[in-house]
């Protein structure tokens, strides 16, 4: 995005908006500013209050501050250990998920063949299922597949990471498709001239052109596995328990933890957004690839 | 030879996964659901007895106990569901179109009203579990201490007013999603209609209206699908807000069908109900793809 430089000189409207539009742009903006900052400061300012001070009546402003919480949160629930499954768990699903997204992207991008249409339309489609669709069925497929082959599914780290990698795959691949029709076929023409096969001109060419929109779907994929709540609570039993189904347990305490329930929902919600705000502006960028088609 | 095999040879995995993932299961939950399908068959459900179209029957029967409840928490994610769109769209195209025009601090206001889209879910529902508490939350003392509009602290987790609570979490979380399409979507509109109208004279707010909005349409069109799917379909935020026995006023659908398989373990009627709501949302995709392909149509 480009930013103007310094003076006051608007690159796109020649006349000044309106007073109307000005004052509505502020009012709005701020109402909405509000509106978002205020679970965002329950967060912040609850998690540095002692437990008596959340449970009584909410002050907006902590009168005593403390940092306990941050050290209790990984005792009183096994913290530590939710926090490896859902790591596990939303690591190994991305990266499986980007490398199948990206061989089928590559696939449809580059390729006519019979039936790519149907593909596309049918990938996109089963974004429509209700996940309370298949999760019964899938969770009774995992039993009996655990039961006719040894290899459990159900309760297993495997389980999670097969049916997570599947869910971010039809975005992935309809995001990458837009982004690899917007590199030029010469850079692929040039690849083949150096001796590349088609999977060789993927991997030297494509892969390095497209790897903001790689790394934005990569994000995206981790998100939905780390923040995914009904299947998790399913498909995990006490040693896979992830963090979304696992920070549930702070409630089902003698004493309802408020304060540290808001520091462990701080703590895993930092590394997501992070990655996530970092890399908005590749999504913004991704997305309008992606809708040109 | 080998060349013409190659896509497919590509597609396999994505193809293989979707098919075990979704294809296959969606399937089974068919079969299932014309199954007397509980508990006692759950590692050898094909020895569950064939129950015809019982499941459905009791299901779609709105007098007995099982059908009444769907019936209201399918009237329930309706208005739900309807509300979160339209809110959610409302305030993610007013702000995306207000900040259209760069202004100083607008990147940092852009990446802070996407704070709630890139927290997980859980961590928001929480949040706002922890805001909604009668005695201890914030949102009490902002109406009840601070401003005096009720005479008594209300109770927002249980009642009537669960409905509003599910409401404003979810639209809390799904506004900046629409915020973020609807800027992405701005950026593909040519600037120079923008400039043809400022020569005509055209004012700021007639530019939104008759250039802006009208190119937002294609954008617009897959947006309110992809919330009206997402929110229909929604488990994580009522569930994460009330657990597993949510009030009956924001007893959404998806976690009616969750009770009714895996707190009762009648898997048979939770299918039947799955496949329901399937066949409802085909419709509703279908119906809505028709209509605003047709006025698309028309209008060019």
């Amino acid at each position: 995005m480009p930013r103007p430089s310094r003076g006051p000189k608007p690159p796109r409207s020649p006349l000044a908006p309106p007073a109307s539009f000005v004052w509505t742009r502020r009012i709005v903006l701020t109402l909405l500013g509000i509106f978002t900052f205020l679970p965002l400061w329950v967060m912040v300012s609850g998690s540095l209050k002692p437990l008596k001070d959340v449970q009584a009546a909410w002050s907006w402003i902590p009168a005593n501050l403390t940092l306990r919480p941050y050290v209790d949160i990984w005792s009183t629930v096994p913290l530590g250990h939710y926090f490896v499954n859902s790591l596990v768990v939303s690591s190994c699903s991305t990266a499986i998920s980007v490398v199948i997204a990206i061989l089928a992207a590559y696939a449809v991008s580059r390729h006519r063949f019979p039936g790519r249409q149907l593909f596309s339309v049918t990938v996109l489609s089963t974004q429509m299922f209700p996940g309370i669709l298949f999760l019964l069925p899938l969770f009774l497929i995992y039993v009996n597949i655990g039961t006719a082959t040894g290899v459990q599914l159900d309760g297993s780290w495997l389980g999670l990471i097969v049916t997570y990698l599947t869910f971010t795959l039809p975005f992935s691949i309809w995001m990458l498709v837009g982004y690899f029709d917007s590199i030029p076929r010469e850079l692929d023409e040039a690849a083949k001239v150096d001796g590349n096969g088609p999977i060789g001109a993927l991997v030297r060419v494509i892969v390095p052109a497209a790897l903001p929109g790689i790394v934005t779907v990569a994000v995206y994929s981790f998100m939905t596995a780390w923040g995914e709540v009904l299947f998790a609570s399913v498909m995990t039993d006490d040693s896979t328990r992830t963090l979304a189904v696992g920070l549930r347990n702070y409630a089902s305490q003698n004493d309802v933890y408020w304060n540290q329930i808001m520091a462990a929902s701080l703590v895993v919600s930092v590394p997501v957004v992070v990655a996530f705000l970092l890399l908005q502006r590749y999504l913004v960028a991704g997305l309008t690839a992606g809708s040109v088609k | 030879m080998r060349r013409a095999g190659l896509p497919y040879l590509l597609l396999l995995p994505a193809v293989l996964f979707e098919l075990l993932v979704h294809v296959v299961p969606m399937l089974t939950g068919i079969y299932m659901s014309f199954k007397h399908l509980t508990e006692f068959f759950i590692r050898n459900w094909s020895a569950a007895p064939a129950a015809g179209i019982d499941n459905y029957r009791f299901a779609l029967d709105f007098n007995g106990a099982i059908g009444r409840q769907l019936l209201q928490s399918f009237w329930t994610t309706c208005a739900f569901t309807v509300l979160t769109v339209g809110l959610s769209w409302l305030l993610g195209t007013g702000a995306a179109v207000l900040m259209q025009d760069p202004f100083r601090g607008r990147g940092l206001l852009r990446t802070y009203f996407l704070v709630p889209y890139a927290l997980p879910a859980y961590t928001a529902a929480i949040t706002w579990e922890f805001m909604f508490q009668r005695d201890t939350g914030l949102v009490n003392t902002l109406l009840v201490h601070d401003l005096h509009l009720f005479p008594t602290a209300p109770f927002w987790l249980i009642g009537g007013n669960s409905f509003w609570a599910l409401l404003i979490t979810a639209v809390w979380r799904t506004w900046p999603f629409a915020f973020l399409v609807v800027t992405a979507g701005l950026q593909n509109i040519p600037g120079d209609l923008y400039e043809a109208a400022a020569l005509d004279g055209a004012g700021t707010w007639q530019r939104i209206r008759s250039i802006t909005l009208p190119q937002l349409r294609s954008v617009n069109q897959v947006l309110v699908l992809v919330l009206f799917l997402w929110n229909f379909n929604d488990f994580n935020t009522p569930y994460t807000l009330f657990g597993n026995v949510p009030p009956p006023q924001a007893n959404l659908i998806s976690v009616q069908i969750y009770d009714t398989s895996f707190q009762n373990w009648n898997f048979g009627s939770g299918s039947a109900m799955s496949v329901l709501l399937l066949l409802f949302l085909l419709v509703v995709t279908a119906v809505y793809l028709l209509l605003t392909n047709r006025r698309g149509k028309a209008d060019a």
